[in-house]
């Protein structure tokens, strides 16, 4: 029959053919295209990405993918990042690594992103995985240097190992001494995290010596400056370094050595760390400027005239991470020298300061945004604002793909009008029409989140602080914004109607974190009861959620899709409103 | 809009409606709503402004959005900027071979300072009194102040001494009288 032509390849043709595709959302496809379909992919599935750990259960994903080779995890939602989850809340990996190391013996990659790791789990990691080749923890916490003693002494072949900004408890500085002297298949080493002695530099230097492929290379703080130039020579072929500290006293044959050191990695074209710097040892860059792709500064505190100078040198600058010392100078001066920017990210020098400490307003990015088509990916940090000035931006930066803006005072309106930034934002949603993420500021009435709702039909991600009027702005987005997959609100005034009456929306979507707003007890009892496929989860530190009224809002809220059910790790002051669950702890 | 006071209820304890706050946040950078950093207030040195602010100011976690990992280290960069601006000075003892190099940003006062220089050049530094400078030993630490005098250590207060001094010289013998004895 005809039907019966469709499936006459055999299932090896078609693995093969299911080998080239890599990304998970064709994977996926894939997948529903019929059950035998179905069978073949499950099984060739060697990567998966899991965006909430919670989402899903260790047994099931092994169940339905029995070959994984790679896969990345994420944990904390992302404002854990400003200390709005409180610790204990969860995320712990143990669980998985256990359930793994009996499934996947050859699982070769593992990547975590705000997770809670312990020296149980990495010790659990380096005797389970024989063929271990990446380790990525990316924001986690919860290990110490015993725990990466174990790893770099157990994993034979390790290509990667990349701790960047995670918290790592400080036992031993020896742990880098336990790589074999028979290791020599590091690609990339990220150790920026470390603290102050962690890193025995003597067996840096040697490890570095004999690994050949060496590409990424991140030190750490403790790292002096008259160490870099030992290091480079040793690794010339090096794409991406960081630095450690850079600074020292002026001194001629230090600086020439350092610049001789830099001049001979003729690969460099990323490079980030630089803190405490002196200045008179920028120029010592300047023979790989030229090259330079990317400039992590964000921890440099030099001022304005020094990063104009270096700035100037980079003409291939593609990504710029910069504190606020930068000026609006500094970034007409990016502006002018360095067309092919695609990345900027300004940080504040001083966040909690009352008055403006250095001179940055909206007049910097608007010369970026005039100056640099390709700009795609904007993190800003200044005091004032203006719709002028964002619709200017909006209209040269038509090809933004993610804008995060953060006027340091809450609800600051448009400093010119006086206005609300409404017309602002819109103009931001409407001209960019591939935006994915956006994350708002300042003064903000509900016709923001109309124009998002409009016009924000590619937007992923949103964040949303002190902002809104009332729960139409919350409607607007949940019901407009039909890509939307994470959103993130603090401070705003929105309550139950858009909550209950967008709640399927909430299926579609993998999370949505509400703190400081008003949403009911009463209303996350009934969502958690008429939605089986969400886990509503209550954080309140202070008391539980059913000592009060019903109709009290409750303290943080964490919404999010999952096939798992309610988890069973939660802490005291965590409430699932799911009706399995007993409520009173 | 519909029937808010159940809504105002739930929402008492919250921010109010944008166009309330409107003149709070205009009056000036002052205002009800300005949040006060959630780390120790001695760090911030603008904080003339917050003496008239009103007293209910909110605190406000996690606002602005910075990364704690980047906070913390941020905050180590302004301590160790500092260090980096260390004073560095040259120290002579007469009939030693070679100087030696300190940063007088590392101590804390006289005591300390004087310690390091008698362990540094083993060595005894008598006892100091303002009347009569150091009794008891040959030897007295000297200092080459910003206006190429040289000086007693220890006659002006310590804060004073680090950024005025340029070199110290540990005097001995019948010199380091000379210097004691002029007094003041």
């Amino acid at each position: 029959m005809q039907k019966e032509m469709a499936y006459s390849f055999p299932d090896e043709v078609l693995k093969h053919v299911f080998s080239f595709i890599q990304s998970d959302k064709d994977r996926n496809a894939v997948s529903l295209v019929c059950k035998s379909w179905y069978e073949i992919e499950r099984w060739c599935r060697r990567k998966v990405f899991i965006g909430n750990c919670y989402a899903v259960s260790p047994r099931m994903v092994i169940r339905r993918f029995p070959e994984v080779r790679s896969i990345e995890l994420k944990g904390k939602p992302h404002f854990a990042d400003f200390n709005l989850v409180p610790d204990g809340w969860g995320g712990y990996v143990l669980q998985w690594i256990a359930e793994m190391a009996g499934a996947y013996p050859w699982l070769g990659e593992i990547r975590l992103k705000r997770m809670v790791v312990t020296d149980e789990s990495l010790e659990l990691i380096a005797k389970s995985f024989k063929n271990f080749k990446v380790l990525v923890l990316f924001s986690c916490e919860g290990f110490s240097t015993d725990g990466l003693a174990a790893i770099a002494a157990s994993c034979k072949n390790l290509r990667e190992l990349d701790l960047r900004e995670s918290e790592v408890d400080d036992l031993s500085g020896h742990w880098l001494a336990q790589f074999p002297e028979t290791c020599t298949s590091l690609v990339s080493l990220n150790i920026s995290c470390l603290g102050s002695d962690e890193v025995s530099f003597s067996a840096l230097e040697r490890l570095v010596d004999r690994c050949p492929n060496l590409r990424s290379l991140q030190l750490n703080r403790a790292v002096t400056l008259d160490k870099i130039a030992n290091i480079l020579r040793r690794a010339p072929q090096l794409v991406d370094f960081g630095t450690g500290n850079y600074a020292a006293e002026l001194q001629p044959d230090v600086f020439s050595n350092l610049a001789g050191a830099f001049s001979s990695c003729k690969e460099l074209k990323s490079l980030s760390g630089f803190w405490d710097v002196v200045p008179a040892y920028l120029p010592a860059l300047y023979s790989i400027c030229p090259r330079l792709t990317s400039l992590n500064l964000s921890y440099a505190t030099i001022q304005s005239p020094d990063l104009i100078k270096l700035v100037s040198h980079c003409p291939r600058l593609q990504r710029l991470l910069v504190l606020d010392y930068v000026e609006d100078s500094g970034l007409e001066e990016l502006a002018s020298s360095c067309k092919d920017l695609q990345e900027l990210r300004v940080f504040p020098s001083d966040p909690f300061g009352v008055e403006p400490n250095v001179s940055l307003t909206e007049q910097g990015l608007v010369a970026v945004s005039l100056g640099c088509p390709k700009l795609q990916s904007v993190l800003y940090f200044c005091r004032r604002m203006s719709n002028a000035a964002l619709v200017t931006i909006a209209q040269n930066c038509p090809n933004l793909t993610r804008f995060r803006l953060c006027i340091i005072e809450p609800k600051t309106p448009d400093y010119l009008t006086l206005d609300p930034l409404d017309a602002g934002f819109g103009a931001i949603v409407e001209h960019c029409k591939d935006l994915r993420r956006l994350s708002l500021s300042g003064l903000l009435t509900d016709h923001v989140f109309e124009y998002i709702g409009t016009y924000g039909k590619k937007l992923e991600m949103l964040s949303v602080a002190f902002a809104g009027d009332s729960d139409l702005g919350l409607h607007h987005v949940l019901s407009g914004c039909e890509s939307l997959r994470k959103l993130e609100i603090r401070d705003c005034p929105f309550g139950d109607k858009a909550l209950l009456a967008n709640a399927a929306k909430l299926e579609t979507m993998r999370s949505l974190w509400m703190s400081s707003c008003a949403v009911s007890f009463g209303a996350c009892k009934l969502l958690g009861q008429k939605m089986p496929k969400l886990n509503v989860e209550v954080i309140d530190e202070t008391e539980p959620p059913d000592s009060r009224p019903e109709s009290y809002p409750v303290d943080k809220l964490y919404i999010y899709k999952s096939v798992a059910g309610p988890r069973f790790d939660m802490p005291p002051f965590v409430w699932s409103m799911d009706e399995a669950v007993k409520i009173l702890h | 809009m519909e029937n808010s006071v159940a809504y105002e209820k739930a929402t008492e304890l919250r921010l109010g409606l944008p166009g309330i706050d409107e003149p709070a946040v205009l009056s000036s950078v002052k205002n009800n709503k300005r949040p006060l950093h959630d780390e120790k207030s001695g760090e911030n040195g603008k904080s003339a402004q917050n003496e008239t602010a009103p007293p209910s100011k909110a605190q406000i976690v996690g606002w602005p959005p910075v990364q704690s990992y980047r906070k913390n280290n941020f905050q180590q960069a302004k301590k160790s900027e500092s260090e980096c601006g260390g004073i560095y000075v040259k120290v002579s003892m007469d009939g030693a071979p070679y100087l030696r190099k300190i940063d007088l940003k590392v101590y804390k006062g006289y005591p300390e300072l004087l310690q390091v220089l008698e362990n540094m050049f083993k060595f005894t530094i008598g006892e100091y009194s303002e009347r009569e400078g150091y009794k008891g030993s040959d030897y007295e630490p000297t200092y080459e102040d910003k206006d190429g005098d040289w000086m007693l250590v220890g006659d002006v207060p310590w804060e004073m001494f680090i950024t005025s001094c340029k070199r110290l010289r540990i005097m001995k013998g019948s010199e380091a009288r000379g210097l004691s004895c002029s007094g003041v």
